[in-house]
């Protein structure tokens, strides 16, 4: 079943009763070439690129709730390749690039929405660090503006410029950056993987793995034993619980980042704004509610929820950036569980057992990354080489030193 | 969260900063054969346990001390808190 606008005008017409689901609800099979665990948004398109790139038939994508219940139904769908590091930026700038065809490709309205991404600075150094940032942005073929306090003022008004402590001098501003509907591009890359024949089963959570002369053959399940001649992890927040199944330490801990959506209002806030001298961000979903959200809960959790010392500090900070916002009223928070790296960048890469491999470490940016992980996950698992633009995301950087520290915090996850 | 603090009692955990593990006070000799893997093990794999964790709080606007919380990281239950042995 393709989309299109004549096929919604014709189910107008038969009042809406032949949309049929979008994907069907298999019985796991005995085997599989490739089995990802984890039906989030970077198992899902790692399964749609095998299929659709890498000519990779026989996949299966284990999935322990229902699809969509993980971070990539509660992240706050940022989009963005704003990053520094040569090890970071050619990755994202490849993810912002298929995220510019992806509705084409897997024809599905995500909402993908290129309404500008804005980064305040409020000090002079912090101004030459984002010169220097919007540099290797253009370098690595992004787009990127560096704007004056009118620039900003210019595009939004209603900030409070003149804040004592945190003057507002301008911003770095990628107008391709932005928002898209998290959870349409969970429904995208399902619809397209399973169209192409990639079992997704939910509601199959894996229990262990099967290693065989310290090969892994396939995984444990509570709905039965699946073989598999490669197994690819992504479950971003459960990594460690996960993993440890498989005997394995990693340079990962989880921690939990919340959200924070208010009541519907009229349009005023057309991008996303980051202010820069505290942790807040912001945009206005489409249905009018403004989204926001600042630091993770600073200590280890896995429970979906975070608690109310970051509420205050996130109302903190959207009231230093934007006296206005204390009129808005909070309808709903939650929180997602974080797979913070001890650099803060991710990993893709083979793990110390021949056949499992390991997608993980997003920290509280993975929904961004969606696309291009699962690429060079595709293209790892299917190829047993990296992508060109995962090269650096080794999980063996740690002990040869050779971090990706974009904040230059160390090894303390939460400070990422 | 309040973390029953043994010499001032229960306290806001607000008050406190969070570091990680409390492996983390079993600092590798630098100097000793092995540094480099025994540093590696030191300060980057993690447990990261789903359930209890003992960790280091570092009461910054209180007492200065450091303690071992034993905490849940499901529920955030707190089990224990101990002084850090100097
Ligand atoms: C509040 C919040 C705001 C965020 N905002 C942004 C943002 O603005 N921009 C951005 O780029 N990123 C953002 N993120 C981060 C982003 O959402 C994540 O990094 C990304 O979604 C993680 O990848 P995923 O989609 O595959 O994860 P998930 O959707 O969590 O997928 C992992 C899946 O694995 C499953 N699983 C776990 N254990 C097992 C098992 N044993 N067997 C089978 N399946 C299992 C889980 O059920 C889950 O569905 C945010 C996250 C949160 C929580």
């Amino acid at each position: 079943m393709a989309y299109s606008g004549f096929r919604l005008f014709a189910e107008a017409l038969r009042g809406h009763r032949g949309w049929r689901p979008l994907w069907r609800d298999p019985e796991p099979q005995a085997d599989y070439d490739i089995v990802i665990v984890g039906g989030g948004g970077h198992g899902l398109s790692t399964a749609y690129y095998l299929a659709t790139r890498f000519g990779q038939a026989r996949v299966a994508v284990l999935e322990k709730g229902w699809l969509g219940s993980g971070n990539i139904g509660r992240n706050t769908t940022i989009i963005r390749s704003n990053y520094l590091l040569p090890g970071n930026q050619p990755f994202y700038e490849l993810s912002m690039k298929l995220w510019e065809g992806l509705e084409q490709d897997f024809n599905l309205n995500a909402m993908v929405s290129q309404r500008g991404v804005l980064n305040l600075c409020h000090t002079d150094a912090q101004r030459d660090a984002y010169r220097r940032r919007g540099n290797a942005m253009i370098l690595s073929g992004a787009d990127a503006e560096l704007l004056d306090a009118e620039g900003v003022r210019a595009m939004y008004p209603f900030l409070n410029f003149d804040n004592a402590r945190f003057p507002i001098k301008g911003g770095l501003l990628q107008r391709r950056g932005g928002t898209a509907r998290h959870d349409g591009v969970a429904w995208g890359y399902a619809r397209g993987a399973d169209r192409r024949g990639v079992d997704i089963i939910q509601h199959c959570e894996v229990t262990g793995f099967l290693v065989e002369d310290g090969v892994c053959k396939g995984v444990e399940t509570n709905r039965g034993t699946i073989r598999a001649a490669k197994v690819g992890v992504a479950v971003a927040g459960s990594t460690g619980r996960v993993m440890a199944k498989a005997g394995m330490r990693l340079p990962i801990e989880s921690f939990a980042l919340q959200a924070f959506v208010t009541e519907g209002l009229k349009p005023c806030i057309d991008g996303v704004i980051t202010f820069g001298a505290g942790h807040f961000y912001i945009s206005q979903s489409d249905k009018g509610g403004l989204v926001f959200g600042g630091d993770i809960d600073s200590y280890n959790s896995y429970a979906q929820r975070g608690n109310l010392p970051v509420v205050e500090d996130v109302a903190e900070g959207g009231m230093a950036l934007m006296p206005m916002i204390g009129r808005a009223r909070v309808l709903r928070s939650w929180g997602g569980v974080m797979d913070m790296s001890m650099d803060g960048s991710p990993i893709i890469d083979r793990t110390g057992i021949p056949g499992l491999y390991l997608n993980a470490g997003w920290c509280y940016g993975g929904f961004k990354a969606t696309p291009a992980s699962g690429f060079c996950f595709a293209h790892l698992l299917s190829t047993d080489t990296p992508h060109e633009v995962a090269r650096a995301y080794r999980l063996d950087r740690f002990a040869r030193g050779a971090l990706i520290d974009e904040k230059g915090a160390g090894a303390q996850p939460n400070l990422h | 969260m309040l973390i029953p603090h043994p010499i001032l009692g229960p306290r806001d955990a607000q008050e406190f900063t969070y570091l990680g593990p409390a492996t983390l006070l079993d600092r590798p000799d630098g100097m000793a054969e092995g540094a480099g893997q025994a540093m590696f093990d030191y300060l980057y794999p993690r447990d990261n346990p789903a359930g209890p964790h003992r960790e280091l709080w570092y009461h910054e606007q209180g007492d200065r001390s450091w303690l071992i919380v034993t905490r849940d990281t499901v529920t955030h239950e707190i089990t224990g808190a101990e002084l850090v042995k100097p």
